[in-house]
């Protein structure tokens, strides 16, 4: 037996992950030299907490994405979703104000999570008992969540009642002890996902899905309930992000959330998460969505490059990222 | 080993290949050191050595794949360094994979000619091809179309069709890197055939195999390996499977099989009645009594796994009535199996038992995750105890605690699978081929592990293409062919020849068996 022991070690993999736990915060602090170099405004307090602020629902949503994702899923929704959800919410609102007055944004921010929480439900089921791939089932929700907003508004726009503006403005633009609300949800939201992912059974079991299908279900573990539950965390996230998004926007509109499944997906990814699923890092996809809003930030500060090709360059980080994935696995 | 030098046969002929002192080293870790050995035409030289004694790397040495740190090769008795396997298919080395390396997509000619197809003008000429596939696959006697497409042939013809791309132009040296592992019992036949045949004609063969039977049947000489080093090269004459054995591992094996335990067996443990799993399983029932190994022996593809995927419901299947310990049981889910005191583990454990790229701990617990971590949080320190235990318990080789499963040897990867499901803590535990591809050191392990299992009063079904580990470890096998249960054997009727008997031929008369025994 102790030659079994004692057998050399043979070429093996390299199994670090270096790049796919310290990258990011890497590239982030990197992104913070280059910004300060650029333009010294660039790391004025106020800078830095407008850019955050503006990434927290992409962060949200790419939160609740990193669960999608990790478990082998993906969803192309969450960007009509988010304009869906906005629709319902601020129809709902508008609708019961003249009652119950101010009392209207709470009951709106439940409907808007039971809104989101449905949305998931329904994309969850249609991944797993209708056993479609899910980047065609969200193709398809996506599609239908864009339509009904479109439907909904009548093309145009749906704006908040005048008379609830005030109130929710601060759940946007409001801050506690200086930090802005957005800020603070999305970090609310981080921690309990990272606990949720890392130190719960569901943790386990998304992660061993989106690793394994089989051996997860050779394990007793039940595929579609780990799937669909991804799904609605997914949805709920959606909602949050919503909620905290109407007061900037004021209105629900045919564009609102347009191509952001495109933003959630690359923070995920620069974030470290495996996109082929067994690998979920949260606090990656939140410094993933910061790396993203700062990179805008920047080419709005600078003159290197047109603030329209924002979009181009992010497409090229996800492509960029998912090559860094690729090489850091050899 | 120098006493090993001296069993060298006279044997005709000078080498065709020659390996001189020859080692190879990774960042700084020798796994292969000072190995010599020469194959010589019209030979078959077996390499045998338990897994990570080297023989990969040696046969990568050999073939080009690698390059060595040290030593060097002669062939015909000049130095030569290949610095790309193709300059050693140039030079008239070929090596079989022990993968099955083909597209599935494509037929069997378009395989064999995959990286070389023959053009007229410039022009891919089909015909050509199918005709020298055809040639090319009838000399090793193989009746495949080369029309047909990969996918949709046997495993065994799949591997017929890659000896054949292998072979294609000629050879001199030709090595088999196990190609058994993957055929079934009855498919092994026609490859040594082909391979003997290759011998008549001249050709050198080195041969890799982790089955001794084979090795003993057909080797001119032996090389065992151990730790990478070169135990010794041996006449294959009078070299039994139980000497290459000890050899392999360093000492001596009085048997690898636990004494069987003479005891009464108790009350059925598990009662299957009636069993329908559609297009795998017709109409079985069987009982496995408290305190029995039962085995479960049969080609693959007779249903015997699938018997067992279709009781914990991962396949759609019916049944008359199932019992666990007396208990009407119908189980929608492995979850539901495992609450209910039956365990499954599975043949395929880097595909469906073990996440290769995750830690062990979360691996030991992922069947168990109810039981091991009872509140909303993860119980990571009971967890790190866990495992230590099932380290200490079921003695799991690991470099470091945070390794990955993946990094496991094979017999430490089917050790923890096996902690795994005893997680669960089963009466009634299925193990399916529970010795596959792991060295002989840990086979025997989890031998005595299995029968200290039912001396605990817990009952077993050891599923296995592994005649031998049946009728060395099982109280009683059933023979499963097509789907049904062809036949019952116990005590001295549990022998290889009418296993195979029942696993073949489909009406196995008392009086065939009885031929059987005495001839």
């Amino acid at each position: 037996m102790a030659d079994v022991a004692t057998a050399p070690p043979r070429a093996q993999h390299n199994w670090s992950i270096g790049w796919g736990d310290a990258g990011p915060f890497l590239a982030l602090a990197a992104l913070v030299a280059i910004g300060y170099l650029i333009n010294p405004d660039f790391l004025s307090a106020n800078n830095i907490a407008n850019v955050v602020t503006r990434s927290a629902f992409i962060a949200i949503i790419a939160i609740g994405a990193t669960f999608v994702i990790s478990s082998g899923g993906l969803d192309l929704s969450v960007g009509s979703m988010a304009a869906f959800i906005t629709g319902v919410m601020i129809l709902f609102m508008n609708t019961v104000a003249p009652n119950v007055g101010t009392a209207a944004i709470p009951l709106g921010m439940a409907v808007a999570l039971v809104t989101g929480i449905a949305c998931g439900l329904l994309n969850g089921t249609i991944v797993t008992v209708g056993r479609i791939e899910p980047f065609i089932a969200t193709l398809g929700t996506m599609g239908i969540f864009r339509a009904l907003i479109t439907y909904m508004t009548d093309g145009g726009t749906v704006a908040i009642d005048r008379s609830l503006r005030d109130a929710y403005r601060p759940v946007y633009f409001g801050d506690v002890l200086g930090v802005p609300i957005p800020i603070l949800v999305s970090l609310a939201v981080a921690v309990v996902a990272a606990y949720v992912l890392y130190r719960t059974r569901y943790g386990r079991r998304c992660v061993a899905v989106g690793a394994n299908e089989d051996v997860a279900r050779y394990s007793g573990i039940s595929v579609t309930r780990v799937r669909i539950t991804a799904y609605v965390i997914q949805g709920a996230c959606v909602a949050i992000a919503a909620i905290c998004y109407v007061p900037r926007l004021g209105a629900a509109t045919p564009t609102t959330g347009l191509l952001w499944e495109l933003q959630v997906i690359t923070a995920v990814v620069i974030g470290g998460t495996a996109l082929r699923g067994g690998r979920g890092r949260v606090w990656g996809t939140v410094a993933g969505a910061v790396i993203l809003e700062f990179i805008a930030n920047l080419m709005v500060l600078s003159d290197f490059v047109s603030e329209y090709l924002v979009a181009a360059v992010q497409g090229v980080i996800i492509i960029i990222a998912m090559l860094i994935q690729r090489m850091s696995k050899r | 080993m120098s006493a090993a030098h001296a069993h060298l046969p006279a044997l005709e002929g000078a080498p065709v290949l020659r390996a001189e002192r020859l080692a190879k080293e990774f960042g700084g870790v020798t796994v292969l050191s000072e190995v010599t050995l020469d194959i010589r035409p019209g030979e078959i030289h077996a390499i045998i050595g338990e897994n990570g004694a080297g023989k990969s790397t040696l046969m990568r040495l050999l073939s080009g794949y690698l390059q060595p740190s040290d030593g060097e090769l002669l062939m015909d008795g000049a130095p030569i360094r290949f610095h790309a396997p193709s300059q050693a298919q140039a030079a008239g080395i070929a090596l079989v994979h022990q993968e099955i390396l083909l597209a599935e997509a494509l037929t069997v000619a378009e395989n064999i000619f995959i990286g070389r197809e023959i053009t007229r003008f410039g022009r891919i000429d089909e015909r050509a091809m199918r005709e020298a596939a055809a040639a090319q696959l009838a000399a090793i006697g193989c009746s495949v179309s080369p029309r047909a497409r990969v996918g949709d042939l046997s495993i065994a013809n799949r591997q017929l069709v890659q000896i054949a791309k292998a072979l294609l132009g000629t050879h001199r040296v030709v090595i088999f890197d196990e190609p058994t592992a993957v055929l079934t019992h009855e498919e092994v036949d026609p490859l040594l055939d082909i391979i003997l045949a290759l011998k008549q004609r001249g050709v050198a063969i080195l041969y890799i195999s982790h089955r001794l039977d084979e090795v003993e049947r057909l080797a001119d000489r032996v090389t065992v390996l151990r730790d990478g080093r070169m135990v010794g090269t041996y006449d294959a004459d009078g070299l039994t499977p139980q000497r290459m054995a000890s050899l392999m591992v360093g000492r001596e094996f009085a048997s690898l099989y636990p004494p069987k335990l003479e005891r009464e067996l108790g009350e059925p443990a598990l009662d299957i009645a009636h069993a329908h799993v559609p297009g795998f399983v017709n109409d079985v029932s069987l009982t496995l009594r408290k305190g029995e190994i039962l085995g479960l022996a049969g080609m693959i593809g007779a249903g015997r796994t699938e018997l067992f995927e279709g009781l914990l419901g991962l396949l759609p299947a019916s049944f008359g009535e199932v019992r666990l310990h007396g208990r009407p049981v119908h189980f929608r889910s492995p979850a539901e199996a495992a609450r209910a005191g039956l365990g499954y583990l599975t043949e395929d454990r880097k595909g469906k038992g073990l996440l290769l790229g995750e830690r062990l701990a979360p691996n030991l617990t992922l069947a168990a995750l109810d039981r091991v971590h009872p509140f909303a949080g993860l119980d990571l320190a009971g967890e790190a105890t866990q495992l230590d235990r099932a380290v200490r318990s079921y003695d799991i080789r690991l470099r470091s605690r945070d390794a990955r499963a993946g990094q496991l040897s094979g017999g430490n990867q089917q050790k923890l699978l096996l902690a795994k499901v005893m997680l669960n803590d089963p009466t009634v535990l299925v193990i399916d081929e529970p010795t596959r591809g792991i060295d002989i050191a840990n086979k025997s392990q989890i031998y005595a592990f299995i029968q200290s299992l039912v001396r605990e009063g817990r009952s077993c079904i050891v599923i296995s293409s592994e005649m031998q580990e049946l009728i060395g470890l099982c109280d009683r096998i059933l023979v499963m062919r097509s789907g049904r249960i062809n036949g019952e054997l116990t005590g001295d009727a549990m022998s290889e020849s009418n296993v195979a008997l029942y696993a073949t031929s489909s009406v196995a008369s008392e009086q065939a068996l009885e031929e059987n025994a005495h001839g």
